[in-house]
């Protein structure tokens, strides 16, 4: 590490700086109509493109509203850390409004600042609110699985091999739900269509991720997509070995212009500026939100250079069966891949079934163990 | 300066004061002015970012210290750090070098929470001694394996306790998603969550949990031990010539394995207060990375654990203010990661200036 750019006369300024330190800098806000300020905290960096990154572009929005100030933190581990990076907004920041945007800050750490601090609202994202808890606290959510299976759809069109990989984090009902949809999205196209599936074991691991990719890579998987918090590794390494990738949380086509197909993305944006603009109006927002495509909560990532005429047609029409309400990614006959029966002819679950919050199989197509 | 000495040539009471006070303040000058240097340092950095390093350092105490926010911030923070750092420095007085503590915590974590769930419904004061007792014997098993496989097999213990913390965290992976998961936590996989009655609150009429207060006790009865009693005097010998421990005939494996598990059994305690006091359950936050900043933290403090309490406060107190300083200065969150290296590389430095300073010899005071 070298030093050497520091010139004598910078020098001279710095310490004159450190000897100024009696002058304190004004450590508040100029306070003149106490504009509303909105924390928004992050388990990992915000600019990762993915979960974070997804989150972090919603926080820009709101920062381009009047009469809003925004701070943030990113990087807060899910411990008493989080806790006290709320409360340091709180104190320090005068902060409202929280946005604590990791799934795993909710219980026990909002659920325990809340109470403490009974005039400020916190925002969680994830549906876990539930009569009886703390009336200062909301939850909202998006039915993001419906974005995987429009994601199935351009893998199903772009797969030569017919057969489609995923690198997901942990076998958790919200994961085991976009492995399921993406295949059975992919499955519309071509009912031959096999997907398999690596578990990292970690939310963010990238070593683990890239490994996974090669593997599937060498499996002769040839459309890749992921469910950890920052896909860059997977996209980049799908990429790098040639095969089509469909992105998710962000849009990270810019990772892999030629080679993405699209994604399935959070739309933050608009979600968290009408929350904001309820608050701002005096309003209370409601404690349990939740929505797809057609609400606005998510999004799809332009389709990329890639996609054919025939995936394109597929794709926006059923976009536009989705966006017409009550349509079922998971619906009968269907069997897990280990022969149980999920669901009888005639049956299906729509995004909003709350059976599919529980979800604990794989789909029969899906090369994999949730265990 | 010159001391007065008695007519018959024997150093007076006061002399010896004296040079035992240059000893001690050997131990404190150069820790802190290499504390000063890191800063320093530091604040070249700050200004080639072309940021202010005063406003960084007004903003970090403000953060950490100025306000009974910032304090109980800051000691929250600083209570699991408390015990992780006794796993390092414990077993650093035999000379070993045990890097692995996170495991100990984690697992330490995962048994708390398993017995809480196992003894659901019984009541608190059963339950909460049994939950230690759990995390506390986990620790001392998984970090006293490292010491006796260094003993008894020659394995060196820097790498056995790494690579068994990676171990660790699979397993509690694995049994946290598995046999010890609660159905009902879907997708954050836990045990079963503590019976209220099981849960610690806070020190009366503060907003910091119990492990702060357990962890000053075990800093001042490790200090007791090492500095007090023959078996830590035996630790010392053996960690300053194992040769000549052995020809004095003590116990150097049983010194190692002992020393090793009790380290471990302070990180299971850490693991404890995490579920009891601020999860509620076992599950994956345990793996925070608390086993790794005690390692920094010990070797701050030289492996005293005295010492132990105020730098783990500093260092909880620079973590405290991470927040404000990203909020206010537009700094990234390692910009705290980069002053703490600094801080580190200082300290180690330092190391090689002991004994060079001839203020501090205590011979110097000792007036013949």
């Amino acid at each position: 590490m070298s030093f050497s750019p520091l010139s004598r006369r910078g020098f001279l300024k710095g310490s004159a700086a450190v000897a100024g330190a009696a002058t304190l800098p004004n450590l508040g806000y100029a306070d003149g109509h106490s504009p509303l300020t909105v924390g928004f905290v992050y388990v990992g960096p915000k600019d990762d493109f993915g979960y974070n990154q997804a989150h972090a572009e919603g926080a820009a929005a709101v920062k381009a509203m009047e009469g809003v100030v925004v701070v943030e933190e990113e990087n807060v581990a899910e411990t008493i850390d989080v806790q006290k990076s709320m409360e340091s907004m709180i104190n320090f920041d005068d902060a409202k409004l929280l946005f604590p945007t990791s799934f795993g800050y909710f219980d026990p750490h909002v659920l325990a600042v809340a109470p403490k601090n009974p005039d400020v609202r916190f925002q969680h994202a994830a549906g876990l609110w539930t009569e009886g808890m703390p009336s200062n606290v909301g939850s909202y959510f998006g039915y993001i699985g419906m974005g995987q299976y429009l994601n199935g759809i351009t893998a199903g069109h772009a797969t030569q091999t017919k057969k489609i990989g995923f690198v997901a984090a942990k076998p958790i009902p919200q994961v085991l739900l976009n492995i399921n949809s993406f295949l059975l999205g992919a499955r519309q196209v071509d009912p031959e269509i096999t997907c398999q599936v690596i578990f990292t074991g970690e939310w963010s691991l990238a070593v683990k991720e890239a490994e996974a990719t090669n593997a599937l890579a060498d499996a002769g998987c040839d459309v890749i997509t992921c469910h950890v918090d920052g896909p860059k590794v997977v996209m980049e390494t799908a990429a790098g070995r040639d095969c089509f990738v469909c992105g998710y949380h962000a849009n990270q086509a810019p990772l892999a212009p030629e080679k993405y197909l699209t994604g399935a993305e959070w739309n933050w944006a608009g979600i968290y500026t009408s929350m904001v603009q309820t608050v701002l109006d005096g309003g209370t927002i409601d404690n349990f939100v939740r929505g797809g495509l057609a609400d606005g909560f998510i999004k799809m990532s332009p389709l990329g250079p890639a996609v054919s005429d025939a995936s394109r047609a597929q794709f926006e029409a059923t976009k536009a069966e989705i966006m017409a309400g009550g349509f079922a990614a998971i619906k009968g006959p269907l069997k897990d891949n280990t022969g149980n029966v999920i669901a009888a002819d005639g049956e299906g679950f729509a995004e909003d079934d709350i059976a599919l919050e529980s979800m604990n199989y794989l789909v029969e197509g899906v090369i994999g163990s949730t265990s | 300066m010159t001391l007065s000495v008695s007519e018959n040539m024997t150093p007076t009471r006061s002399a010896f004061g004296w040079a035992a006070l240059a000893r001690r303040a050997e131990a404190v000058v150069i820790p802190i002015a290499a504390l000063l240097a890191g800063f320093a340092v530091f604040s070249l950095f700050l200004m080639l970012q072309g940021k202010s390093p005063a406003e960084f350092f007004a903003l970090v105490y403000r953060a950490g210290f100025g306000t009974a926010f910032s304090w109980e911030n800051t000691l929250s923070r600083a209570a699991p750090l408390l015990l992780a750092a006794l796993c390092v420095a414990l077993p650093a007085r035999l000379g070993l070098v045990v890097i692995g503590g996170e495991g100990a915590i984690v697992l330490g974590g995962v048994g708390a929470g398993f017995a809480g769930v196992l003894l659901l419904g019984a009541p608190a004061a059963l339950a909460l001694p049994v939950m230690v007792v759990a995390a506390i014997a986990i620790g001392a098993l998984w970090i006293g394996a490292v010491g006796a496989l260094r003993h008894y097999r020659g394995v060196n213990e820097t790498i056995a306790s790494l690579l068994m913390a990676y171990i660790a965290i699979a397993l509690m992976n694995h049994l946290v998603e598995g046999p010890l998961r609660d159905p009902a936590s879907l997708n954050k996989p836990s045990t079963a969550p503590l019976d209220e009655a099981f849960r610690l609150g806070t020190i009366p009429g503060w907003d910091v949990h119990w492990g702060l207060a357990f962890g000053v006790i075990a800093c001042v009865a490790a200090w007791v031990l090492i500095d007090k009693t023959t078996w830590g005097f035996a630790a010392r010998i053996a960690g300053g010539n194992v040769r000549a421990a052995q020809v004095q005939g003590l116990p150097v494996g049983k010194l190692i394995v002992g020393f090793t598990a009790l380290g471990g059994a302070f990180a299971g305690l850490a693991g404890f207060f995490e579920v009891a006091a601020v999860h509620g359950s076992a599950n994956a936050s345990l793996a925070s990375g608390y086993g790794y900043t005690g390692i920094l933290i010990a070797f701050l403090a030289r492996h005293n654990p005295l010492a132990i309490i105020p730098v783990a406060i500093l260092l909880a107190g620079f973590e405290a203010s991470s927040g404000l300083v990203q909020r206010r200065m537009d700094l990234p969150d390692a910009t705290v990661l980069v002053l703490q290296g600094f801080v580190f590389m200082a300290i180690l430095m330092s190391e090689t200036l002991y004994g060079r300073f001839k203020i501090f010899a205590p011979e110097r005071w000792r007036t013949a």
